[in-house]
């Protein structure tokens, strides 16, 4: 295995589409700090915020939830057999908010000025909360994904003891940020009773964040084991899939009836259909990327299917990005009296930052020991007997 | 104390001189005109333009209106955009101005998401920009002086001083000329009550004005699921250790038990 993972080349024809986004991404940046986000974006007066919030930042931040699920379950709930994909997970998460903070400097208008969330304390601000969740969880995460990093350099002597030493209180901590983090990007549109469409527009607002970041932490573990199956020749634990699969039918359940609830409570589950804009966007959301994968996963032919699974994740996956596109440009368009689509040059930087997070997720797998060695191959939909594992360090 | 500013769009005549005199006190360049249908110029508030006359046209009551609205910040007495920016460059001073401090800024623009008058405007062609908006002229203010636009008001539609007894001058008005007013002070209910009051002889929602906004400030939204924050942590902190520690525990046993 760790052969195999040496044995990956970090350019190739696939790696080559990568690394050149990674080098338009970096000229529109140029472009954009030059010249300003007027020119670089469609942005304007009436639309402060777009497709850099709504796609990298807040459907980025929800599928880095992987991480702190999969931490849950083996650390808290002490389920053993999800500890092959620890690992992974965190390095997704940790991958994933680094992606979020790239982003976040090409929409500031002040990046320069990022640190004054340090020291100028305004703790009425969602945005405020928010801040100090990335920063705290991103350094959770770098901590959490350390013990493969110092393994590399055989730095493994007192500073690793300490960290797995305070292992359990990190990832207490690390679940209680993302709670608050996942749930904030929620709150931060509380803000706006009048603007946002009330299709979306909640006091549950951080309730429905949180749950569907749990939702999406899941599929997109399970969504990313088959790419990595696929990409670094590994195989499949579909023991562990389907139970990640049998956890994402709770989710998806507790999300529908969260969500459809409220809004017959709220009185809006009928502008869904009435063939508007908001009302079209939100079936499509709630039909391909909720009900859709549910029912898939309800059937046990397709817990069974890696096909199955692969397609069921890769729904909630994009309904996910869709949900979070909602409620930030689609659902705010009419009530801010704005048009907005995004220019090229927003595609572009959202297609680099992409781009160098799988290309880092390679990177990382090349060098450090991200998927632990000691697995065995899985008998055809057959469940592993869990294998008594050895304790590899925090994750 | 807490200034306050009457607007009485029945005497307002047009001219525009507030926007010259806004220009001129704020040093702000000028800006090429686009013709739109209407007497209305510049075509909108933005980065250079604090505040902006719209012209109305309309029917009321089967009767032909044409009015001009005076827009600027609105100087809420519980601003939106101050409650949402994460480093406190946005205030409410004493004097009732919600006042923006450029240094603190980082640009994430939730001041101008959050405001429900869509008021805070951006310098989107520079390379570091930063927000724009009226500033109640606070240093004409701490001068003891009238704001530029209400200096300027040649027709006394613009009546600027303390909050208070501006209040009671709109409610009087309304109540000595019930058929000249209709009774409603504009921005004495809304988003929580503003330093800037609307009177008008013709209905608001005729007028452009937002009249759907809720009487309850913007800030208290966001801060009930801000307050509830210290017991989702306090909550989750024993929760988790608690499963953490009966997990393991229930862990253990088996394996004696195996044994």
């Amino acid at each position: 295995m760790q052969n195999n993972e040496k044995a990956i080349r970090l350019v190739t024809p696939g790696t080559i589409v990568l690394w050149l986004l990674i080098l338009l991404g970096a000229v529109v940046a140029l472009y954009r700090f030059t010249q300003g986000l007027g020119a670089s974006t469609n942005l304007n007066d009436k639309f402060p915020w777009g497709m850099w919030i709504g796609i990298d930042v807040l459907s980025g931040v929800a599928l880095a939830g992987g991480g702190f699920t999969i931490a849950a379950a083996v650390y808290i709930f002490n389920l053993k057999k999800y500890h092959a994909i620890l690992r992974p997970a965190i390095l997704t998460a940790f991958l994933g908010y680094v992606m979020v903070i790239v982003a976040l400097m090409f929409d500031l208008g002040k990046p320069h000025n990022i640190w004054h969330q340090i020291i100028m304390w305004q703790h009425h601000s969602v945005m405020f909360e928010v801040g100090w969740c990335v920063m705290l969880y991103s350094t959770v995460l770098a901590l959490e994904f350390s013990p493969a990093v110092l393994e590399k350099f055989k730095m493994g002597g007192g500073l690793l003891k300490i960290i797995k030493a305070f292992t359990i209180p990190l990832v207490i901590a690390g679940i209680i940020l993302s709670t608050l983090h996942q749930s904030s990007l929620g709150s931060l549109f509380l803000i706006v009773p009048d603007k946002l469409h009330a299709i979306w527009y909640t006091p549950l607002l951080p309730v429905m964040f949180f749950v569907s970041a749990v939702m999406v932490g899941l599929a997109m573990v399970t969504f990313e084991a088959f790419i990595s199956s696929k990409t670094f020749n590994r195989t499949l634990e579909l023991d562990i899939l389907s139970g990640l699969a049998k956890a994402q039918i709770v989710v998806l359940l507790i999300y529908s009836a969260l969500k459809l609830g409220d809004m017959s409570v709220r009185g809006s589950l009928a502008s869904a259909f009435q063939g508007t804009l908001e009302g079209n966007m939100f079936l499509l959301e709630m039909g391909l990327g909720v009900i859709l994968p549910l029912i898939l996963l309800v059937l046990p032919n397709v817990r069974a299917s890696r096909g199955g699974l692969f397609i069921s994740s890769l729904l909630v996956v994009g309904g996910l990005v869709l949900n979070r596109t909602n409620v930030s440009v689609i659902g705010m368009l009419e009530g801010s009296n704005a048009s907005y689509f995004p220019s090229w040059m927003e595609f572009a930087v959202t297609a680099a930052v992409i781009a160098g997070g799988l290309l880092a997720f390679r990177i990382a797998v090349k060098y450090f020991n991200v998927f632990p060695s000691h697995e065995k191959p899985a008998q055809h939909n057959r469940p592993n007997p869990v294998k008594n594992t050895v304790p590899v360090l925090v994750p | 104390m807490a200034k306050g500013m009457l607007v009485d769009l029945t005497k307002c005549m047009g001219c525009r001189g507030c926007q010259v005199a806004c220009k001129q006190w704020n040093q702000l360049p000028a800006e090429e005109t686009e013709c739109n249908g209407t007497y209305e110029n510049p075509p909108q508030l933005n980065w250079n333009t604090y505040t902006k006359v719209r012209f109305v046209e309309g029917q009321n009551n089967g009767n032909f209106f044409w009015r001009f609205i005076k827009t600027q910040c609105m100087h809420c007495k519980e601003p939106a955009c101050a409650s949402a920016c994460p480093v406190g460059a946005l205030y409410k001073s004493p004097e009732g101005a919600t006042i923006y401090n450029e240094s603190k800024c980082i640009g994430c623009r939730y001041c101008m998401l959050a405001c429900p008058f869509q008021v805070p405007k951006y310098e989107w062609h520079k390379a570091l920009p930063t927000i724009k908006k009226c500033t109640f002229c606070a240093d004409r203010v701490a001068a003891g002086k009238k704001t530029a636009c209400s200096q300027t008001c040649p027709s006394a539609a613009l009546d600027f001083g303390e909050y208070d007894d501006i209040l009671k001058k709109a409610e009087d008005k309304i109540t000595k000329s019930p058929d000249r007013y209709i009774n409603h002070v504009y921005g004495k209910e809304e988003v929580g009550g503003t330093s800037w009051l609307y009177i008008s002889g013709v209905p608001f929602d005729k007028l452009g004005f937002n009249t759907s906004l809720p009487n309850k400030p913007l800030p208290h939204y966001t801060w009930q699921a801000l307050s509830k924050i210290p017991y989702v942590v306090g909550g989750l902190a024993v929760a988790l250790t608690g499963f953490w520690f009966i997990c393991k525990r229930r862990d253990e046993v088996q394996k004696t038990d195996n044994k």
